[in-house]
């Protein structure tokens, strides 16, 4: 089969890669470009363990083509702190305990990063429904908005 | 080693404290490697081809066409794993999961597999293998199956546990007994008796990481596995017995773990992987879909139980009954057993006998999910407890302190309490705001106790001292949600040194000595005993090199927030030694200093909760709102409270996901019809509320700092406190778990129509 070639955008990087017309964004990241915070919980879009910002909208990359990829903006996980400056989601999550096993975390905290940006000030029913999409089974999501919360009002007084 | 693990009252100055944990940084900037985030030079991809019928006698399988296709380099059935379980019965029912043998058990069950260059090839290559099946009839419900003319799983099994062996094999594989006193004697004495019959569905435990892992066989026989697990020493002796290799040889490394919950104590996939890179020479990495997840792991069982509980006027329970049948599998389990030994934990009961009955299904080999089958057995007893104060015209929570278990208490299941948290439980249920909170229209509140075992076992922990005064702490218990740091804080706690000067790893199988798997909430419990025994053996070592620096007898050295003391006027004039100082000398006193331990941690006290919740019900569609919940539960201490939190919230939220949503759904095939996240729905944010919690801490007399496990017990009562908050909103006793929509309605019109 052959490759298609793309050119776009990752964490404000310029990438290139070949992938197969049926490969999906998440299997290039992990599998192509060894981007592996983006997790396959399900590959149906159920459990947004996947989720990636695509030109500011936010997606599931297991529902997305890696050739769709082509001429856009990509901000995964691995783009979300500056530096060793981590973003307030990233250090309200740590402060708060808003993870026991970790493995939701980065499509929870690319999710909340997509929410606040949209929405400065939510309030707690909009962040458990900005985030619906997202699945956890460690935490029961209590810490996770709060978390949320305490983000958005460190970044609002920044 | 003359380790004393006695509780000793004492102040902690790390331990109870709240700091951010060690792996954390790499988890929220997505660095932590999890199971499929590893990948070998020259790695395969694996695939699993799995048996689309319930049950069904494998005639052939012909994996020729499959094997020419370009790409694949390896395919494998049965015949490529050999029966090497030598008359283990366990080994061999694990061996047979892994891969069937003569015949598949169940929608799911592997049959072949395959490793090829990439994943288009070996799916394709599964295309190619053709496997001839002769169907057989089938069953999947607990209750049909225990039927003496149910479709036989297999016609070896004979009831164990009965006086007689039996003439004729049954899907009963055992039948288990607890309890004490005379129930006869104990129900005529009863002047009001409560007596009704459950179910519950199969649930999963739904951790979001499905299973993964890397396997490389190298042709000298030695071999790694890098996995996803609760237990890579475990695995490492499952995967060496069932592919003949010597365990020293194997070496497991435990990957990041994407939840467990009990589903990650089992191998499925990892002897198939390494079976693979076997005959391919090459690494093979092997994760599962969702759907093989679902199909093909480790769920929890289904149960049909009843309850009969009786009690005098003045609400003393005069005696308590239960026959617990729970659904296996295909393979003997003792879930009925754990279900019957927790069901009446909570009271204290002269007249009690519970009886278990293991039933295989032909459904997936049950798993552990958290507190393995007492939620089940709580939802049971705790409904008709609540029917019962009913009856009696006492108050819910009044009626259960009145009966409940107290220190000295004989245990339904066997032992003698020692200092339990039932009581205290109950008592701050009695007086939390919760209690008080105004009801609306269609709104209900219930509350529930639960109770779990917890274990504690083999654990070896190595604690080293590097020459800049760090301490690197190696732990064999995998960390499924926060551990390294509660451990850290231990080690801080007994050195006398800050927090952020200890790292926590779990180390790989052929780094550490033997440990038992993160299961039964152990993981805390048997390595904080663990690294308190390796920190008190390392400060021997550092009081000796401070007596030998002082040139004085090493028992007038004490060690004190950090530093060896000289005790006594005479060393008036020798300042204190810290840690740092004596670390960094030791290359001068003796070589390395480290703390090693090795211990079997005995002693894990039991743990109990009680919880309350407010439901609010749609009378027009059936649909269940919680509004509110609270989490009150004994820690014996909790080393980091954040983090005992979590294990509260995380505990009830799966529980209420299981008591208003979550089934295994199968056809009248025989298939599972829902194996995805979006037809088996677990609870999302936005349907639940916060959820409050409460610690107590009476310590646990068998650690030195008074811990118990936390990890389970949450997981107990909600399905009993959400089933009487939703009777007691909609005025009917629910008696089928999951209450979801459609059962709702249907009992409002079985109400209705009297």
């Amino acid at each position: 089969m052959a490759g298609v070639a793309v050119s776009t955008t990752i964490n404000g990087d310029a990438v290139e890669y070949l992938c197969q017309p049926d490969e999906t964004l998440l299997e290039v990241l992990r599998d192509r470009l060894g981007l592996t915070g983006a997790k396959e919980g399900c590959g149906t879009g159920d459990c947004g363990a996947c989720s990636v910002i695509v030109d500011g909208r936010l997606v599931c990359s297991c529902l997305v083509l890696g050739a769709e990829a082509e001429g856009r903006k990509v901000e995964t996980i691995e783009g979300m702190a500056h530096g060793d400056q981590l973003h307030p989601l990233q250090q309200k999550f740590l402060e708060h305990a808003a993870l026991q096993c970790g493995v939701c975390t980065p499509g929870f905290l690319i999710a909340a990063k997509d929410l606040l940006e949209k929405n400065p000030s939510p309030t707690e029913e909009e962040i458990r429904f900005g985030l619906a999409g997202n699945l956890c089974r460690c935490t029961g999501y209590d810490k996770i908005v709060r978390a949320v919360q305490d983000a958005a009002n460190v970044m609002k007084g920044a | 080693m003359n380790f004393d693990p006695r509780f000793s009252g004492r102040k902690f100055a790390s331990v109870g404290t709240r700091p951010i944990r060690p792996d954390g940084v790499d988890k929220v900037t997505g660095r932590a490697r999890y199971g499929a985030d590893f990948n070998m030079a020259g790695q395969l991809v694996g695939r699993i081809l799995r048996s689309p019928h319930a049950h069904a006698v494998i005639k052939s399988i012909d994996t020729s066409k499959a094997e020419k296709l370009a790409g694949v380099k390896a395919v494998i059935t049965a015949k490529d794993l050999p029966d090497l379980t030598d008359g283990d019965a366990a080994m061999h029912d694990i061996l047979d999961n892994c891969m069937a043998r003569k015949k598949a058990l169940y929608d799911g069950h592997a049959v072949a597999a395959v490793a090829a260059i990439d994943a288009r090839i070996a799916r394709q290559a599964l295309k190619l293998i053709e496997v001839e099946y002769e169907v057989l009839p089938h069953v999947t419900d607990v209750d049909e199956a225990a039927h003496h003319h149910a479709p036989l799983i297999n016609d070896q099994v004979f009831t164990e546990g009965l006086e007689e062996k039996p003439a004729k094999p049954s899907n009963i594989t055992k039948r288990t007994q607890f309890g004490h006193g005379d129930v006869h004697k104990g129900f005529a004495e009863a002047d009001f008796v409560v007596e009704r019959s459950f179910k519950t569905e199969q649930t999963h435990q739904g951790y979001i990481e499905p299973h993964a892992c890397v396997a490389s066989v190298n042709a000298d026989g030695t071999a790694d596995l890098w996995v996803c697990t609760q237990g890579h020493f475990v695995y490492r002796q499952h995967c060496a017995q069932l592919l003949g290799l010597e365990a020293s040889k194997l070496r497991v490394t435990s990957s990041e773990i994407g939840g467990g919950f009990g589903g990650k104590t089992h191998v499925w996939a990892e002897p198939v992987a390494l079976a693979l890179s076997r005959k391919a020479g090459r690494p093979v990495k092997l994760v599962m879909t969702r759907d093989e997840v679902f199909r093909a792991s480790g769920p929890t069982s289904a149960t049909s139980i009843d309850v009969r509980i009786g009690a005098r006027k003045d609400g003393t329970i005069t005696a308590a009954e239960a026959t617990l049948r729970y659904s296996c599998g295909p393979y003997a389990g003792s879930w009925a057993e754990i279900g019957a030994m927790t069901a009446f934990a909570c009271y204290k009961l002269e007249n009690v006998k519970t009886v278990g009955y293991e039933v295989l299904v032909n459904r997936p080999k049950t798993a552990a999910y958290r507190a393995p089958s007492a939620p089940m057995a709580a939802f049971a007893v705790e409904s008709a407890v609540d029917e019962l104060a009913k009856e009696l015209g006492m108050d819910a929570v009044d009626f259960r302190i009145k009966n409940a278990a107290q220190e000295g208490t004989r245990a339904s299941y066997g032992p003698v309490y020692g200092p339990i948290g039932i009581g205290p439980t109950l008592e701050a249920v009695k007086h939390h705001p919760h209690m008080k909170a105004p009801l609306k229209e269609n709104q209900g509140r219930g509350m529930a106790c639960g109770f779990w075992f917890n274990f504690g076992g083999q654990t070896c922990t190595d604690l080293n001292i590097g020459m800049d005064g760090s301490v690197s702490l190696a732990v064999g218990t995998v960390d499924v949600g926060g551990s390294r740091a509660s451990l850290s804080l231990v080690a801080a706690e007994e050195l006398g040194i800050d927090y952020s000067h200890v790292k926590a790893i779990v180390a790989d199988t052929s780094s550490l000595g033997y440990n038992d798997m993160t299961d039964g909430s152990r993981g805390t419990f048997s390595s904080s005993m663990a690294t308190i025994s390796a920190a008190r053996n390392a400060i021997k070592i550092l009081r000796e090199r401070a007596a030998q620096t002082w040139d004085i007898p090493v028992e007038d050295v004490h060690w004190e927030k950090g530093h060896a003391i000289a005790k006594g006027e005479k060393y008036g004039n020798l300042s204190p030694l810290s840690l740092k100082e004596i670390a960094a000398a030791s290359g001068k006193t003796g070589g390395p200093i480290a703390g090693h331990s090795e211990l079997v941690a005995d002693g894990a006290g039991v743990s109990f909760a009680t919880h309350i919740c407010d439901v609010e019900v749609d009378p027009e569609t059936g649909s269940t709102r919680v509004i509110r919940y609270t989490v009150v539960q004994d820690a014996g201490k909790a080393v980091h409270p954040t983090y005992v939190e979590g294990q509260y919230q995380g505990g009830a939220a799966q529980g209420i996901g299981w008591a208003l949503n979550e089934e295994y759904i199968y056809g009248k095939d025989g298939r599972l019809q829902n194996a995805g996240f979006l037809d088996y729905r677990i609870p999302v944010c936005s349907d639940l509320p916060m959820i409050d919690t409460q610690i107590l801490e009476i310590p646990n007399p068998n650690h030195p700092y008074g811990v118990r496990g936390v990890g389970e017990t949450s997981i107990v009562p909600p399905l009993a406190a959400i089933a009487n908050a939703v009777s007691n909103a909609v005025g009917v006793r629910m008696t089928h778990i999951p209450m979801s929509p459609p059962r709702i309605l249907a009992a409002l019109d079985a109400e209705r129509e009297g």
